[in-house]
């Protein structure tokens, strides 16, 4: 197995199997990617509302501090101690004043500066730092924090682009639309993926697969791909969104009235009610899946939103977090419809289930298949960036290599 | 304790773990009442009142279309889970409806011969009726363990 450019053929449509068992490119990915100039989802700012509020996930696998500190602004830096490397923060969510290290005590302030370290000055004049050591020069290593309608992402690199620039107007404008009001958490799901992160960006960044994999949608004639709707594909290829609607916002009501019932009555659903969505974004989109690069997916199905960041967990392993929410101004029958549709995401989602299993055929699948190459060619060659009126295509995928391999340097 | 009410809620959660472990799915809903609900969320989500659900229904109805969606539609590799349940505890009871609550531990065996712990945590319930007719007004099953490995198809 090879992580050299060798092995990549010169056009998009061909990916060698190594890359989701290959520990070199693993590493490099962490330092190339996740810890290089991209933006890296962390969580959502309505999980840390209140001053001195901290939440704590990864950027690839550097464990990190997400905080609100005594000024209201928000923080980001490595959850791991510059002392021995322990990590500071073991809970996931939390309130604090000042982050402390259970080891010896090394104490920090909520932006990531050092603000103390016990026994400094030794025990009666004996032990201690010596009188160089200056605390100042051994902060956190902290992140630029940027804050996009309550996403919250960060880096480590200087030289990342604003995230208005990052993202690029086509996909900031549907971020935007999903992120309407002020957000209101509804729960957490963790799911363990047997596969490599990249191949569930892989599945998240393939319209293809939606009608044929998930047969919940066939079978009982929820959507097809058929159905209006596309992608969009971002100016660089590396973020998209796939998307779905009702035949026309004209006649969102005839359609209610006449097609969705009928396709109940094909479903013979028991207790139909998970259909009983309510078009709160006034624009007739029923589901828009949208990826940013590196691992970030930003999730509406009907009235079910969650945001998912995906983590490698060793190379043939990953976390797919599910963080679900709605709005502050729900009432209680909006919010009956979104826990009601979760049914369709999810580990047990009647419309996900299959999407953590898949990764793990694929990665059982070409174990030993080395520099052998798959095909990602549905829908052309190349990367156009847009909107496209089919769903029958690859070019999202196209479009993640692409980028990955600008970044890599493959 | 009423030894006659913790025997019949035993024979209960005997059936109701059975038909699930057998494979006999198209019974499950009939443990459930007509409007009866069915939770399965994490210790965390529940701890910090977060009303999300990995499988959430409110009906009865509800559970049959989750039946139906894993004969017909879903598709998982070929697995059988074995319910461990213990410590079946009757907690109160006020207006025909018993509260309790008992521990449960699911292992998951898969065709390909891999065997995990799946699932563990506790249910906590209010049942109506006696005998033969009781049904679960509401079964929360929540995980200790906040992490799903790939998928959760069969419930708990």
């Amino acid at each position: 197995m090879s992580s050299s450019a060798a092995s990549w053929p010169s056009g998009l449509t061909r990916v060698p199997y190594h890359v989701y068992s290959d520990a070199a490119l693993a590493r490099r990915e962490q330092t190339t990617l996740f810890e290089g100039p991209t933006w890296n989802f962390l969580c959502l700012e309505a999980e840390i509302p209140n001053i001195n509020d901290f939440a704590t996930t990864h950027v690839g696998e550097t464990p990190v501090i997400v905080a609100r500190g005594p000024d209201g602004n928000i923080n980001g830096f490595e959850n791991r101690c510059v002392h021995r490397g322990a990590m500071l923060c073991l809970k996931s969510h939390g309130n604090a004043r000042r982050i402390s290290c259970v080891y010896h005590n090394w104490v920090y302030d909520l932006k990531g500066n050092l603000t103390s370290v016990t026994f400094q000055k030794g025990i009666n004049g004996k032990g201690g730092m010596p009188a160089d050591f200056e605390r100042g020069k051994h902060g956190l290593r902290t992140m630029r924090i940027a804050n996009v309608n309550g996403l919250l992402f960060g880096t480590f690199a200087v030289s990342a682009p604003p995230i208005e620039e990052y993202l690029g107007p086509e996909i900031l404008k549907r971020v935007k639309r999903v992120m309407r009001e002020k957000v209101k958490v509804l729960g957490y799901i963790d799911q363990a993926l047997p596969s490599n992160w990249k191949l569930y960006m892989e599945n998240v960044k393939d319209p293809y697969h939606a009608s044929l994999l998930h047969t919940f949608f066939t079978t009982f004639k929820l959507n097809r791909l058929s159905q209006p709707g596309g992608i969009v594909v971002s100016q660089s290829g590396a973020h998209h969104v796939s998307y779905s609607m009702l035949e026309g916002r004209d006649k969102v009501s005839e359609y209610e009235k006449t097609e969705l019932r009928a396709k109940k009555e094909d479903y013979r659903l028991a207790d139909p009610s998970i259909l009983d969505g309510v078009d709160e974004f006034g624009d007739g989109i029923t589901l828009q899946i949208l990826a940013v690069f590196p691992n970030f997916i930003l999730q509406q199905i009907q009235n079910a939103l969650a945001v998912r960041k995906v983590l490698p967990k060793g190379v043939g392993k990953s976390s797919l977090l599910w963080t679900h929410f709605g709005f502050v101004d729900d009432d209680e029958k909006l919010t009956g419809l979104r826990l009601k549709q979760s049914n369709l995401v999810g580990p047990a989602g009647y419309i996900s289930m299959e999407d953590g299993a898949v990764g793990g055929f694929i990665q059982r699948g070409v174990a030993g298949a080395g520099d052998t190459q798959e095909i990602i060619e549905m829908g052309g060659h190349g990367v156009d960036s847009g909107v496209h009126d089919t769903r029958a295509t690859e070019m999202p995928i196209r479009g993640f290599w692409k980028e990955y391999r600008a970044r890599m340097g493959l | 304790m009423d030894t006659a009410l913790q025997l019949e809620i035993e024979n209960l959660y005997a059936r109701y773990v059975h038909a699930i472990d057998e494979d006999r799915l198209e019974e499950w809903p009939g443990f459930f009442a007509e409007d009866g609900r069915y939770q399965i969320t994490t210790a965390e989500n529940h701890e910090r009142s977060l009303p999300i659900g990995i499988f959430f229904a409110s009906s009865r109805g509800m559970l049959q279309d989750r039946v139906s969606a894993l004969r017909e539609a879903n598709i998982y590799e070929p697995q059988r889970y074995r319910h461990l349940v213990s410590s079946i505890l009757v907690m109160g009871s006020e207006g025909g409806i018993v509260r309790t609550q008992a521990n449960f531990q699911v292992i998951r065996s898969m065709h390909d011969g891999a065997m995990d712990l799946f699932a563990t945590g506790r249910y906590l319930d209010r049942i109506v009726g006696r005998g033969p007719a009781m049904r679960f007004a509401e079964r929360l099953v929540i995980l200790d363990n906040k992490r799903i490995d790939t998928l959760l198809a069969i419930p708990i």
